[in-house]
């Protein structure tokens, strides 16, 4: 077997990198794309808002 | 099964053109510079009105065109050159038909009647609620349902990306990880549809409160979620502009990123953390905890501000390693000296990288700090800081890239190439006197938003500093100027389309020359040292930290401390 052979067979072989995946699947970025501000910025503001007691006269 | 479709390979740049996607291209960009030409021209009046002296709109006028230049230079025209953007980085970079072309047209449909009613009502005078439109201000129902209509639109389009993304994956169009280039659109489109779900999130209410089905929206919320939106937007442009970087830096000078896994983190930091700095704009409001509001700007955003200074490095990086390959390896700055500063595409780009991080950017960060915000919250500062990040970083890199694409597209030559090689410089200039004086006038306390800077229908009178006025009278000269130079964008653009001198069609027999392989491939430059690079970034953190710096002792001064 040649060396270029072996290499071929590496390269379909290839570990792929957790965080590569994730970089490399739009739909994923995606979807932590909206789901982190949403959780920080909208929900957690949301609840603070609601939560400030209402003025009594 | 592929599905056939009417392409062209541009015999210049070797760039793959499919057929509807270029025409949504030019539409979507020609549609953009006329709203730019008219959001433009109410910014100028702005800025006259600001000058003290001259003073030239009445208080109804500067409110109602107030309203109007936000929404057309702030939102219209960059949403649909984002859509040319998204167009060009998904099918034409990874050499694909665009995805669902019918829904693309109905989706820029949408954008134009939704742009055309919302402004259509601000000009009838009954809906000078400015852009952000906050409760109980009320505008005429209209004036909402175009906005989202407009979202609609946008949402449309940024959908068929994603479809163009699915089918260049089916169809094995590239290899590997997406090109930084379309990576970073796709950090764009990502934010755009955060950014969209949340002004509809609002902006439905909204329009129903508008129309008297609902009582009442607290201000507070509305504040919140519209912000998730307003900033978001801007975010986008943020992503766009700084993935054309990358794409005029691969045209011009054939760079690679120097790491392109640093630059793609960079993208991630801003996907992960770039929309919760819409938080800054809510530091003074007391129903919101100090928690909540040190989180999402001094944690999350500074690791969105850590992904603007990797691109901030890695860009000119990227140009210096080029050019030092090229042979321009004399001293620290050869490389740069020996830039083609008469090219408006670099030029304009490069005025841009370096307006948006040392105007745009530093500010950026000190108006996200909590303690200091209030010395400038609320004044000129705020308008000064977003027009060096959004004129200076994104419609000036948005100018650059126009002088690459539209003889590309219209097969013409530019029209009047001795005014273009001169508009970047004369608008950046315009644009950074813009910037910088009204955020002199802001640190001395002038409000933004107020026609009446003299207060003289004040009860109580009060007088700015003689200086607050001297740097109106300069904001107003740098808005003239900046409007020299972007009338001077728009009559070379549209001479280019109109008049321009056509292109003869290269015979068959001469193949196209095969595209830079930075713009359609994932890889890094390789190793190679930028000192120049790292000598500007230097300077760049050394004023990070004394602006920083001054600012706390402004701060100590208002609370009488020093």
């Amino acid at each position: 077997m040649t060396s270029q052979d072996n290499n071929a067979q590496d390269g379909e072989h290839e570990h792929i990198p957790f965080f590569q995946r994730m970089l490399d699947n739009p739909f994923l970025l995606l979807f932590i794309g909206v789901v982190m501000p949403t959780v920080f910025y909208i929900l957690w503001g949301v609840m603070e808002i609601a939560t400030i007691p209402i003025a009594t006269y | 099964m592929s599905i056939l479709s009417k392409s062209r390979i541009c015999p210049e740049t070797g760039l793959f053109f499919d057929d509807q996607a270029e025409k949504l291209i030019k539409w979507n960009a020609v549609t953009g510079v006329v709203f730019l030409l008219v959001g433009g021209a109410f910014g100028v009046l702005m800025a006259l009105t600001r000058w003290t002296e001259v003073h030239i709109l009445p208080a109804d006028w500067f409110y109602l065109l107030l309203t109007a230049h936000g929404l057309d230079a702030l939102i219209v025209w960059i949403i649909f050159f984002e859509m040319a953007v998204l167009y060009l980085a998904s099918s034409t970079l990874l050499k694909v038909r665009l995805a669902a072309p019918k829904w693309a047209w109905l989706g820029y449909w949408l954008m134009l009647i939704g742009a055309v009613i919302t402004n259509v009502m601000v000009l009838e005078g009954d809906s000078s609620v400015m852009f952000t439109s906050y409760p109980p201000m009320k505008a005429h129902p209209l004036f909402y349902l175009g906005i989202i209509i407009f979202a609609v639109g946008a949402l449309i389009g940024t959908f068929c990306f994603f479809g163009t993304l699915v089918l260049a994956k089916e169809q094995k169009t590239y290899e590997g990880s997406l090109p930084l280039v379309t990576f970073g659109a796709l950090t764009a489109a990502i934010i755009a549809v955060f950014t969209i779900a949340s002004g509809a999130i609002i902006l439905v209410p909204t329009l129903l409160w508008s129309l008297g089905y609902i009582a009442h929206i607290d201000p507070l919320m509305y504040k919140t979620i519209w912000w998730a939106m307003g900033h978001s937007s801007q975010q986008i442009n943020v992503s766009a502009h700084v993935s054309i970087w990358y794409l005029i830096a691969a045209i011009i000078f054939g760079a690679k990123p120097l790491s392109e896994k640093v630059s793609r983190m960079a993208f991630l930091f801003y996907i992960f953390f770039l929309q919760l700095a819409s938080a800054h704009h809510l530091l003074v409001e007391p129903g919101l905890s100090s928690e909540w509001k040190i989180f999402n700007t001094s944690y999350a955003m500074y690791l969105a501000v850590l992904g603007s200074m990797i691109h901030g490095l890695t860009v000119p990086g990227s140009i210096e390693a080029a050019q030092r390959k090229k042979g321009f390896n004399k001293g620290l700055f050869e490389w740069l000296r020996r830039a083609p500063w008469g090219n408006p595409v670099f030029s304009g780009m490069f005025m841009s990288l370096v307006m948006f991080g040392f105007l745009g950017g530093i500010t950026g960060v000190i108006m996200g700090t909590e303690q200091i915000n209030i010395i400038m919250h609320n004044t000129l500062y705020v308008p000064g800081h977003f027009h060096a990040t959004v004129v200076a970083g994104t419609t000036l890199t948005f100018m650059a890239i126009s002088y690459f694409l539209v003889p590309v597209l219209f097969r013409r030559e530019l029209w009047l190439p001795g005014l273009a090689k001169w508009q970047p410089y004369i608008y950046g200039l315009g644009v950074a006197g813009i910037s910088v004086f009204m955020m002199a006038a802001g640190t001395l306390g002038v409000s933004r938003r107020h026609w009446d800077n003299n207060f003289a229908d004040a009860t109580l009178g009060f007088d700015y500093p003689a200086a607050a006025h001297m740097f109106l009278a300069l904001n107003g000269l740098s808005g003239l100027l900046a409007g020299l130079g972007g009338a001077s964008f728009c009559i070379i653009m549209v001479g280019t389309i109109l008049w321009g001198k056509k292109k003869g069609d290269v015979a068959a027999t001469e193949p196209a020359p095969a595209p830079e392989p930075a713009v359609h491939q994932a890889g890094s430059a390789g190793s190679i040292a930028v000192p120049g690079t790292f000598v500007l970034a230097l300077i760049f953190l050394g004023s990070f930290i004394l602006y920083y710096y001054v600012n706390w002792k402004y701060l100590s001064e208002v609370w009488l401390l020093s």
